[in-house]
């Protein structure tokens, strides 16, 4: 019987040579600037915010806006294995999420959140880049039960992504094989709390500063 | 046709001892009668129905190709066996006497790399088309990189 190598225990060293890891780290460090979309709305609260007293008025209005976006997440309807059977009993009556304002929306480029629910294989990666790439910012990725965050049982199967986080950046990360619709609930609720915090870097100050040290 | 008159049948026709389990004949042969075996199965002992087919890799000892085919009236079920070469797997397609193989020889191709000659559209079925490697093979690491995502 021959005892197989470790699976190595992080990415591989050349991943900086990976090109498409390249476009994502690129990717993370353009983020901060935010709503691509709303760069001249921007500017304009950047300038009234110099006036005098005018801070009050911006922080307020980001503040509507905030809550406008965290109380309208529509998830796109996109489910991959076992866990979009749980998905979409979050979506039904018996959860029923549409009373947090979020309504399954069968477009991507109607839609604010991709929960990515079930295994991701290589061969349906670059599937799943395009959806995300075809969602209009500001988005966030949900990644939903063991096979997303991590590969899950099939991590050292020879056609299963390590995690979707390499392929896509996830906000929440909801642990479960499958997780149950009150585990994805409380992860929707955990990301409508990271968005109604959303500043110009998209996360929280403390997460941030997490990430920082 | 019971299982014990097709495996005097095929011990008549090939020379080798088939092994009975039940309904199950189960009968290895050399891989150049691997064709003439499933033209006899299908004719002589009415094996209408193509159940499966796939490999097993066995290192050095080569790679075997199995299939089941079945007559279901009876109640039989012929398993072919047949070794071929571990480097260069080559083995005659069986898609001229079942058209249900086809299918069965693409996946085979696919995760064992046996190139089955005379079959009319041998690509990937499972995998995508730029994939390196055969993945069922001993040989396959399965912590081989696949950029971009691996």
């Amino acid at each position: 019987m021959e005892v197989k190598p470790p699976a190595p225990a992080g990415p591989p060293e050349n991943w900086h040579e990976i090109r498409d890891l390249q476009e994502w780290e690129k990717y993370r460090q353009e983020r901060p600037e935010g709503d691509r979309a709303s760069h001249a709305l921007e500017a304009i609260a950047d300038a009234i915010h110099h006036l005098p007293g005018g801070w009050i008025l911006v922080t307020s209005t980001e503040k509507i806006f905030n809550w406008a976006r965290s109380s309208s997440i529509w998830p796109v309807t996109f489910g991959l294995a076992c866990c979009a059977i749980e998905m979409m009993a979050t979506f039904a009556s018996r959860f029923d999420v549409e009373r947090f304002g979020m309504v399954p929306w069968a477009s991507p480029r109607h839609s604010d959140l991709m929960i990515v629910s079930g295994t991701v294989t290589i061969k349906m990666a670059p599937m799943l880049r395009r959806i995300y790439d075809q969602m209009p910012d500001p988005k966030w990725v949900v990644s939903m039960g063991s096979c997303a965050n991590s590969g899950g049982p099939f991590r050292h199967g020879y056609h299963v992504v390590k995690g979707v986080d390499r392929v896509v950046p996830v906000d929440v990360y909801v642990p479960g094989c499958p997780p149950t619709p009150d585990s994805l609930m409380y992860g929707l609720l955990k990301l409508q709390e990271q968005v109604a915090h959303f500043q110009k870097t998209g996360r929280k100050p403390e997460v941030e500063a997490l990430r920082e040290s | 046709m019971t299982p014990g008159d097709a495996a005097t049948r095929l011990r008549e026709r090939f020379g080798s001892e088939p092994q009975v389990e039940g309904s199950v004949v189960t009968v290895a042969l050399p891989v150049e009668r691997w064709l003439e075996a499933g033209r006899m199965a299908r004719d002589e002992l009415g094996c209408r129905y193509f159940n499966w087919l796939s490999a097993v890799d066995w290192k050095e000892a080569g790679i075997e190709v199995l299939c089941r085919v079945e007559n279901l009236a009876a109640g039989l079920a012929v398993v072919l066996r047949t070794r071929v070469d571990a480097v260069r797997p080559r083995c005659p397609s069986l898609t001229a006497v079942w058209r249900g193989a086809d299918w069965m020889e693409r996946e085979c191709y696919d995760m064992f790399g046996v190139v089955f000659e005379g079959h009319p559209d041998l690509r990937r079925i499972l995998l995508p088309e730029d994939w390196e490697g055969h993945p069922l093979r001993k040989d396959y690491a399965v912590d081989t990189p696949h950029p971009p995502y691996r």
